[in-house]
């Protein structure tokens, strides 16, 4: 790891500052991945309802490294990375699918669904000439295994062996939030969405723990009364800072004294077709919560429209966001109606989300220039706390930076 | 227009031309408000990854399912949605007529979208084809459904105008 440039230092009003350069610096972006994505984390990286069959297989991203999750015949779900112990070969190039084993097309090196290498063409030589030396152990040379830990569900995965137990990494209050939605009930998978947004990874995870913009850049959730700083709302924040989750509850759509400075809040705006956003109350307490799990997963539950949103790194410059859109098994026809139509809401042509992701990539491009400039993260104060119970607050965003330094030593 | 589908197919393929090519320069030109009237109500339009469609997953990334929802998406066009400045230039190619029934038509078609945003060269931004089902009647054709099914299944950030 090469020494960090010795101006880049973060600020010293700490956690009040957001130096720009976190999300430019290619040295700072290769550490990232050593530290965090390949570091004791847990990265979400499949729902079990996508491999419902032994062989069943997806291909995934954990940071930059491409990994393969599979279904072994026994019922269990592993991960590997999707690397030829041989040569290095990416594999495994479909999406999705059934295996029984797999097999790299260059030389034909064979894994089982666990990732152990099982076949070495001419291991032995062909007529007593070549072959592997007699001391080559098939399984000391299989594919780099991940950690699994699979909860009511979701499949996560980590390269450290030294993380710990997925429920106490996520901690109580949050588990508590996860189990609302995956409540042990099995899923139904009803699609996938893909974005590229040429933004740092960092902004995605900011854009979700800042409440404070929410109620004033998405005239569409402000205007329908889906989530505004006038209705009630609650953050939850683990006590690392890593993990949080924003609550709220539907409001009505009128003009108040206290969402006067919402300029974007149009009230006669209507519906052509109200269907679209005809929610049903699901869940107990919220009708909206956004969960983020540290480092690359959010958790969508905005009225009846679920989601996992995966981040994928893409450079410092660029991320993906994998969205898969589920509902449950026991589903009936009309609310699969209603998850499909709210779901307009979100991915790249979302009602809501579109303000998003084209607002971090007009971030990007300021920042890009300034690298030794910094951001303001002062609304509602300097610190954080475990638990607000309003919107107008930058704390979600501080909590992170805490932890992302400490991890980061920066 | 029954009478021309079955009996005039030079005819036919001049309609559908025609059409492919109105409804491409409403949306070249950005007159969204007419865009509606391209549609029955109700009607269904979907923009849909070629993944989702081919393993019979619903999800599509834009559904509406009346000329209400078309308006819908208009008005978030021109009023609710924050985004940046961009062009977009739709191309259709290979029209077919793939299967009728007594009232439409079942057509398929190529088209691919181009994204001009400023300081940028212009890039391809989506590809895919249309699964459309035109009502033919009053003299006229409109789209009771019209599915484009992607390629380009890692969007460009944001899909914003219609396709």
């Amino acid at each position: 790891m090469l020494p960090m440039q010795p101006h880049r230092q973060w600020p010293a009003q700490g956690g009040a500052r957001v130096p720009y350069w976190i999300y430019t610096d290619a040295d700072l972006y290769a550490r990232e991945q050593e530290r965090i994505f390949c570091g004791p984390s847990w990265n979400y990286v499949a729902l079990e309802a996508e491999l419902p069959n032994a062989g069943d297989f997806k291909r995934t991203f954990v940071g930059d490294r491409s990994v393969v999750i599979a279904r072994d015949t026994d019922g269990s779900v592993h991960a590997f990375e999707n690397r030829c112990a041989h040569r290095g070969v990416q594999f495994c190039q479909a999406q999705l699918g059934n295996n029984k084993e797999f097999m790299c097309p260059y030389h034909q090196w064979t894994y089982n669904l666990r990732g152990d290498l099982i076949g070495v063409p001419f291991r032995r030589g062909l007529k007593a000439q070549g072959g592997m030396p007699s001391d080559f152990e098939l399984k000391q040379n299989g594919l780099r295994k991940l950690k699994v830990a699979c909860r009511h569900g979701v499949v996560f995965a980590s390269f450290a062996n030294e993380v710990e137990p997925f429920e106490d990494y996520l901690t109580p209050p949050l588990l508590e939030l996860f189990d609302r939605v995956f409540d042990g009930r099995e899923l139904k998978v009803l699609g996938y969405s893909r974005q590229l947004t040429p933004a740092n990874w960092k902004l995605m995870f900011e854009n979700i723990k800042d409440p404070y913009h929410a109620t004033l850049l998405h005239v569409f959730l402000i205007s329908f009364g889906l989530n505004r700083a006038d209705q009630p709302q609650r953050l939850v924040i683990d006590q690392t800072g890593r993990h949080a989750a924003g609550m709220s509850w539907r409001g009505d759509q009128k003009r108040t004294e206290d969402n006067a400075e919402m300029r974007s809040l149009i009230e006669d705006l209507r519906l052509n077709d109200p269907t679209m956003l005809a929610p049903v109350k699901e869940f107990e307490h919220y009708t909206i919560c956004l969960m983020t799990v540290w480092p690359n997963l959010i958790v969508q539950q905005q009225s009846n429209t679920l989601a996992m949103r995966q981040l994928i790194t893409r450079g410092p410059g660029a991320f993906e966001l994998a969205w898969t859109f589920f509902g449950y098994v026991s589903d009936d026809e009309e609310m699969t109606k209603r998850r499909l139509r709210q779901a307009n809401l979100m991915g790249p042509a979302g009602f809501v989300s579109i303000d998003d992701s084209e607002v971090m990539a007009f971030t990007q491009r300021g920042i890009e220039a300034a690298p030794d400039a910094s951001g303001i993260i002062e609304m509602d104060g300097r610190g954080w706390k475990a638990e607000e119970l309003h919107a107008i607050t930058e704390s979600e965003i501080r909590a992170f930076y805490d932890y992302y330094r400490k991890v980061m030593e920066l | 227009m029954e009478a021309l589908a079955t009996s005039n197919t030079v005819a036919l393929r001049i309609a559908l031309e025609d059409l492919y090519a109105r409804y491409t320069g409403c949306l070249d030109d950005e007159r969204f408000e007419e865009w509606p009237d391209f549609f029955t109500d109700p009607c269904l339009y979907k923009i849909i990854p070629r993944i989702n469609f081919e393993r019979n997953l619903p999800l599509a990334t834009w559904l509406c399912e009346s000329r209400g929802y078309l308006r819908d998406r208009v008005q978030a066009i021109r009023k609710t949605s924050v985004f940046g400045p961009r062009y977009l230039r739709r191309f259709v190619s290979g029209i077919r007529v793939v299967g009728q029934t007594s009232d439409a038509i079942e057509v398929h078609a190529n088209y691919a979208a181009y994204e001009t945003l400023p300081d940028a060269f212009t890039r391809v931004f989506n590809v895919g084809q249309y699964r459309d089902l035109i009502a033919l009647g009053n003299g006229d054709m409109k789209f009771r459904e019209k599915v484009c099914v992607f390629d380009s299944e890692l969007v460009p950030n944001s899909l914003i105008y219609p396709l």
